[in-house]
């Protein structure tokens, strides 16, 4: 017997309020806090109508310092509470690195777990929307590089509903990144209520046998664009969306190389110090033997993301992923 | 300013009354427990100074000098209460409720160090500077959302006040109107740093009218005027009247730390000529001899009381089990995600043990 769930057609910026709103309904310790998340819903309206559901107790317009936001929030995580704190963009996140890496991140050890600091950070992050300066940030790698931190990133309507509704379970601190270019880009059937989407799992979008390919965030659209060019030169891809960039799901990424040998990991953040090199030396250590040719990248490149006149150039595109798609498999 | 934000005392460098305001309330027992309080806290840093140079303890931050602005702030606060402290505030978390085999542990680089009593909220110390102001207005934050009428107290030094996130946790504390004390130990120096080049503002105290905050400055060496104006301070931010911010004006006599000589940037003269006049337990000794509390075989008798603890302590702290590696691993979330298992189990085949 299967029971019938109600569905809407959510975009994923919508989807994120939802998971939100479930969950500060079920958990009275659930508050959200940041800059114009009350009256104004947040400047992508991600927190639109929480206010006038919730009120100005537990949806807070806070002053506008990040560092205060994050260092608050985490008082108030230890002391009881699930703070929900938004950053307006993952670029401006800076002035809160010192808060995020010396207490939140580290608190639980410091104290052998004696404290602890369950909190998720919501930030949009990514470039591709012709935002201004600063704004369009994949800085996803300093955060993964924390211990301490778990680190997710949702492609879709359904699983940015699931996996904040987990990241707000999770006990520990979670930086939840939302691609602004998945914002609003496509509406998904997303259930009503409350399910989780678990973190540290990745997913098969696409089974294939020649080529994995691995992303995550706005950069799922591109290869999956990227894997039917290939298709219809014969290259049939596996296309594994990680979706959780902390921990990574080891798993899938070794038996999809081990499947196929050959890999193109795809991400907009720059090269050097990128989620890539975690991958490829993750499939170093589990997959060596299996692999028919050196791993592929196709990623932002080592510079500042440049105004949005250029940002075309320094994206991944679906060309250069088809290119590093056909290099792996002609080696 | 400085007319504006008077340095409040109430009993002046002679042990002579100041200020009788609260006279009917310092007793002979109250006067007795807070120097039995200032002699243990001294008598313990002094300990780990010589620990140190003897190689028993890692650095240690010493506070001689600061006794009775850390125990008379602590001594406010309640039961339930929550402190945020630096690495030089444990005088105040000994009065808190930590235990001294705790605080050794910790500068013996022991994470044990980190973890308070069961039902004492005390954090563990803040290494970057102001950054716990947050935590506090946070903690105290969340209070006021639960309903109780507990409280944070925060302690900080001048050089702090510099710092972004003291404002930002002023600013939030005054807009949430969070209970929350804002305990800064003014001694004149961020290591070498001397507060004239620190700020231009002639008190610290003054920085509370901008959050429109009560500024309160008082003698940080006069036991009493810590005690009972933080106790004020506590009572108010307990009856939702809001944040307050105290410059307690005080002077460390040595080091930064014990890897820092001060003679390099101030003329220790300077703390020899404090030491006779301004200390804040020869003051106290003072004033018991002015009011007939002082006995001398009852300071004597303390004295080796103090010390025969304090040796325990270092005793307990020396036989501690060492800590075993798997605490490296096994806090950093709630349950080990794989890169950290595999790291456990690969280090633990590199010695043999699996």
């Amino acid at each position: 017997m299967t029971t019938a769930v109600d569905t809407k057609k959510l975009t994923m910026v919508q989807a994120v309020t939802d998971g939100m709103r479930v969950m500060m309904k079920e958990h009275e310790n659930v508050i959200v806090l940041g800059e114009d998340v009350g009256q104004n819903g947040g400047v992508f309206r991600a927190t639109d109508g929480l206010v006038a559901e919730f009120g100005e107790k537990r949806v807070i317009d806070t002053p506008l310092a990040e560092s205060g936001i994050i260092g608050t929030s985490i008082g108030l995580a230890m002391n009881g509470f699930k703070p929900i704190a938004e950053m307006q963009f993952l670029g401006f996140i800076y002035p809160a690195f010192n808060q995020i890496m010396t207490h939140a991140s580290r608190i639980r050890a410091r104290t052998l777990g004696h404290f602890t600091v369950p909190m998720v950070i919501r930030a949009p992050f990514g470039a591709g929307v012709r935002a201004p300066e600063i704004h369009s940030d994949s800085v996803e790698a300093l955060f993964t590089g924390m211990p301490g931190m778990k680190v997710v990133v949702p492609s879709n309507p359904y699983d940015a509903k699931g996996m904040l509704i987990s990241a707000i379970e999770d006990p520990d601190p979670v930086l939840f990144l939302e691609p602004m270019r998945c914002y609003r880009s496509t509406k998904m059937d997303v259930p009503d209520g409350k399910y989780n989407v678990p973190l540290g799992k990745a997913a098969r979008l696409q089974e294939g046998i020649d080529v994995s390919i691995f992303a995550y965030g706005a950069m799922i659209d591109v290869v999956t664009k990227a894997a039917k060019v290939a298709e219809e030169k014969g290259i049939k891809c596996d296309v594994i969306d990680l979706r959780t960039l902390y921990p990574l799901d080891k798993d899938m990424i070794a038996e999809s190389v081990q499947k196929t040998g050959r890999a193109v990991i795809v991400h907009e953040a720059p090269g050097t110090g990128g989620l890539g090199e975690t991958i490829m030396s993750l499939i170093n250590d589990t997959s060596f033997l299996y692999m028919k040719a050196p791993v592929e990248r196709v990623t932002g490149f080592d510079t500042p993301v440049p105004m949005f006149a250029l940002e075309d150039h320094y994206l991944p595109s679906a060309d250069r992923v088809v290119q590093a798609i056909e290099k792996v498999t002609q080696f | 300013m400085e007319k504006l934000f008077p340095k409040l005392q109430i009993i002046n460098e002679n042990g002579e009354w100041n200020d009788e305001t609260y006279k009917s309330e310092i007793t002979e027992e109250l006067t007795k427990e807070l120097y039995t309080k200032m002699l243990r806290s001294r008598l313990f840093d002094r300990k780990g100074v010589n620990l140190q140079r003897q190689g028993r303890i890692g650095t240690y931050v010493p506070f001689e000098g600061q006794e009775a602005s850390q125990i008379g702030s602590a001594l406010a606060m309640g039961e339930g209460d929550w402190m945020f402290p630096t690495y030089r505030d444990h005088a105040a978390t000994m009065t808190f409720g930590h235990s001294l085999k705790t605080l050794f542990l910790y500068w013996k680089g022991r994470q044990e160090g980190c973890i308070p009593p069961e039902g004492k909220n005390i954090f563990p110390p803040a290494v970057p500077i102001a950054s716990q102001l947050l935590h506090a207005t946070g903690a105290a934050w969340a209070e006021k959302l639960k309903g109780t009428d507990r409280a944070s107290i925060v302690y900080f030094g001048d050089g702090a006040t510099s710092e972004g996130d003291f404002h930002e946790g002023l600013n939030f504390a005054s807009v949430f109107n969070a209970p929350v004390v804002f305990f800064n130990q003014n001694n004149g120096f961020a290591i070498s740093v001397p507060i004239e080049k620190q700020m231009k503002s002639k008190t610290i105290a003054q920085k509370a009218v901008a959050y429109e905050m009560e500024g309160v400055r008082l003698d940080g060496n006069d036991v009493f005027a810590v005690y009972f104006h933080t106790r004020t301070a506590v009572e108010r931010a307990r009856k939702g009247e809001g944040p307050t911010l105290i410059e307690s004006v005080t002077w460390r006599y040595g080091a930064h730390t014990t890897a820092d000589d001060p003679s390099k940037y101030r003329d220790q003269n300077e703390s020899a000529t404090r030491r006779e006049k301004t200390d804040p337990i020869l003051r106290l000794e003072r004033f018991m001899k002015n009011e007939n509390m002082w006995d001398e075989k009852w300071a004597e008798e303390l004295q080796e009381s103090l010390t025969a603890e304090i040796e325990t302590a270092v005793k307990e702290m020396e036989e501690a089990p060492a800590p075993h590696y798997n605490d490296v691993f096994d806090h950093v979330f709630a349950e080990n995600p794989w890169p950290i298992e595999s790291q456990k189990e690969a280090y633990a085949h590199s010695r043999g043990d699996r």
